[in-house]
């Protein structure tokens, strides 16, 4: 079905069912225990999870198979948030031709980068591509200021020209980002009891261009293009010597994962219409590669399980706070809560990222293929018990297709 | 006139002239074959001929093409498929994929986007591959990652790769290194078998005299980047030039 075999059918199906249910999954704690803090189920964050998640399944097809290691990503990111404020400063509210010109612009943006950036292999291809984005970064900040919004950003404002619609809701702001009249920030409310669920506009339409964007990555994987890409991480000698020719392919995965980028910096903007130069840091494109290597590089699913988790980390470990802490250890005794937290602190709030940095060491020390390696492990642990009693009994065939 | 024709090839590395004028005509539908003593410079002239060196003077022709100057995977795409004399093969992916990239090469050519197209739909291009991985014995190793294999198993392999290529000209660098005997015999076998069934020439160079002599056409002897002699098998073995070449380094 779908032109997908059925391992990665049902492995579709699954993401589907998480993007779906999201709302529900990550809002699991009723909204009176403390626990509540650690639900995840609000607009702005589940958002983000998806275009993140969009971002590392790009990412990964340049990295995971090819295994060019990009450190300049973060720019086509803002390139494509930058072309979406324009679109709706200057034609219309309506997200989609925003995201449209997104892709676009970060395609030909990527193509012109990678076009240099692909001339070198290695440490030097990931060091170009990092000055490339710091150049962009630069060029954002200061000198760009009247395309970029500079340090400000770029925002939208009640005096645009915009061609399809007005410069004004009727209420004299400025009018909301919209896909055909439905606006993002529109929600539908769910209370169960103690629950309360949120069902986001801006939200589902993230989540449907990301199973999109996630159906045709798995496709990619599965064709002679993305076996020619794993080639060329494997050997690119043998590649030359086969009679292919490594760099269009190699440019071509740059361009889509840059494209993929773009396409993740329009749907920030569509969720919330300001870019800022902030967004091409080395940090943010740093923060993809993390990602990608934390889930599995190289893996269908690992990118979206990595973007999941730094991004849920960063969110809820980043709003911990010592009262909070005092608050868990309670029940302790006195010097020993006051360890604890004391402990504890460094880690949580602003210092999110020491945890970070020490999940991302676990990992990478002892589950050097990610998270999708830890689950295989556990997956083969299971298998194998399950295996010793039920003996021979079958090894189902699976119908092909 | 031969498919290919090396004339006055020069190549130095610092001080050490690997090749020095070097003139070669290969015949179409011949074995050829290229010994010499280790450090004669024999892969320094396939590298010339693939493309992986450019040398210092002289001209390569192939099938009336120059071949100087283009690069590896356009010279393979003329025709000239290459096995190196330690194996290059695709080590992260499986023994089947390693075959299908050059099945994919020959189909579509340098570069082709087929992003949404499945390899498991490709039957025509899969069943091309198992064939040829039946005909070098390896179909019961389809799946196995092909850094796994053996050394003997990663030189069938490239084997494979390569004739599967059907290219016009084959060049192999000492194609039955650290193969058992049997394997040698097998690849012997292979490539007599190739020959005649598809009509590919081949260069190949060898220390195994068994394998040279059970091949071979015609012999060029290398010695420290000169040709010393060339001629058929019966006159080489006897030859003095080449046992003084050789200085007990093989016996000939
Ligand atoms: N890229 C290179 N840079 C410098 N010197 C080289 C290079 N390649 C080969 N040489 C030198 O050129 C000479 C010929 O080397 P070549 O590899 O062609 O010998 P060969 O005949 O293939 O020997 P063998 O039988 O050991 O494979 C050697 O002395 C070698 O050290
Ligand atoms: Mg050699």
């Amino acid at each position: 079905m779908l032109g997908l075999k059925k391992a990665d059918l049902r492995l579709f199906l699954i993401v589907v069912g998480l993007v779906v249910f999201a709302p529900f999954l990550l809002n699991p704690f009723p909204e009176s225990v403390g626990m509540a803090q650690f639900n995840a189920g609000y607009p702005d964050l589940m958002q983000k999870l998806v275009i993140f998640g969009i971002f590392a399944v790009g990412y990964n097809i340049l990295f995971g198979l090819t295994g060019y290691l990009s450190f300049g990503h973060a720019a086509f990111l803002g390139v494509g948030s930058y072309s979406g404020v324009w679109m709706m400063k200057l034609l219309t509210m309506n997200v989609i031709p925003a995201l449209i010109v997104s892709v676009i612009a970060a395609g030909l943006f990527s193509l012109l980068i990678g076009y240099v950036s692909l001339r070198r292999t290695g440490i030097y291809f990931s060091i170009l591509t990092l000055a490339f984005a710091q150049m962009c970064y630069s060029l954002a900040y200061s000198v760009l200021t009247p395309i970029t919004g500079g340090e400000t950003g770029l925002t939208l404002s009640l005096s645009d020209p915009r061609i399809l619609g007005a410069a004004q809701a009727a209420d004299g702001n400025i009018p909301a980002a919209h896909i055909f009249g439905l606006g993002m920030g529109e929600s539908a409310e769910l209370v169960l009891g103690d629950w309360s669920f949120t069902f986001n506009v801006g939200y589902y339409l993230s989540g449907i261009v990301m199973l999109v964007a996630f159906y045709l990555a798995i496709r990619l994987f599965r064709s002679p293009f993305g076996l020619m890409l794993r080639a060329i991480k494997s050997n690119q000698t043998r590649m030359s010597y086969t009679g292919l020719n490594p760099r269009p392919y190699a440019l071509a995965a740059f361009v889509i994962s840059g494209m993929y980028a773009g396409l993740a910096g329009g749907l920030m903007v569509a969720m919330d219409p300001l870019a800022g130069a902030e967004r091409m840091l080395w940090t943010a494109s740093g923060e993809v590669v993390l990602m990608t290597i934390l889930g599995g590089a190289g893996t269908l699913i690992g990118p979206i399980l990595g973007a999941g988790v730094i991004v849920y980390l960063e969110s809820i470990i980043s709003t911990i706070n010592s009262s909070v802490l005092h608050g868990w250890f309670n029940a302790l005794p006195d010097w020993l809560e006051n360890t604890l937290v004391n402990i504890m602190y460094p880690f949580v709030g602003s210092g999110w990222h020491l945890t970070l940095g020490l999940v991302f060491m676990l990992v990478v020390i002892f589950l050097p293929g990610g998270i999708v390696e830890g689950g295989k492990r556990i997956a083969g642990v299971f298998k194998r018990n399950r295996a010793e009693p039920s003996g021979d009994i079958k090894k189902s065939a699976e119908p092909g297709e | 006139m031969g498919i290919l024709e090396v004339k006055g090839l020069n190549k130095r590395f610092g001080g050490l002239q690997a090749l020095g004028d070097v003139n070669l005509e290969v015949q179409e539908s011949t074995c050829h074959a290229i010994i010499g003593p280790n450090g004669a410079g024999k892969s320094t002239l396939l590298n010339c001929l693939v493309g992986k060196l450019m040398p210092d003077s002289g001209t390569v022709m192939f099938q009336g093409k120059d071949v100087l100057g283009c690069k590896p995977h356009e010279i393979n795409q003329m025709g000239i498929s290459r096995v190196f004399q330690t194996p290059e093969i695709f080590a992260d992916q499986t023994v089947l994929e390693n075959v299908l990239i050059p099945c994919f090469a020959g189909r579509d050519g340098s570069f082709r986007m087929r992003a949404f197209e499945s390899i498991g739909s490709e039957v025509d291009i899969i069943s091309q591959a198992e064939e040829m991985l039946r005909e070098v014995g390896m179909h019961k190793k389809t799946d196995m990652l092909a850094g796994s294999l053996s050394r003997g198993d990663k030189r069938r392999l490239e084997m494979a790769m390569s004739l599967v290529q059907q290219p016009k000209l084959l060049l192999l660098d000492e194609p039955t290194a650290g193969m058992s005997r049997a394997d040698t015999n097998n690849t012997i076998g292979l490539l007599k078998e190739i020959r005649t069934s598809r009509n590919i020439t081949m260069a190949i160079i060898e220390h195994d005299m068994h394998v040279v002599f059970s091949l071979a056409d015609v012999i060029t002897v290398l010695a420290q980047g000169k040709i010393l002699v060339e001629d058929i098998p019966e006159n080489i073995k006897g030859h003095p030039k080449v046992r003084e070449a050789y200085l007990g380094d093989a016996e000939v």
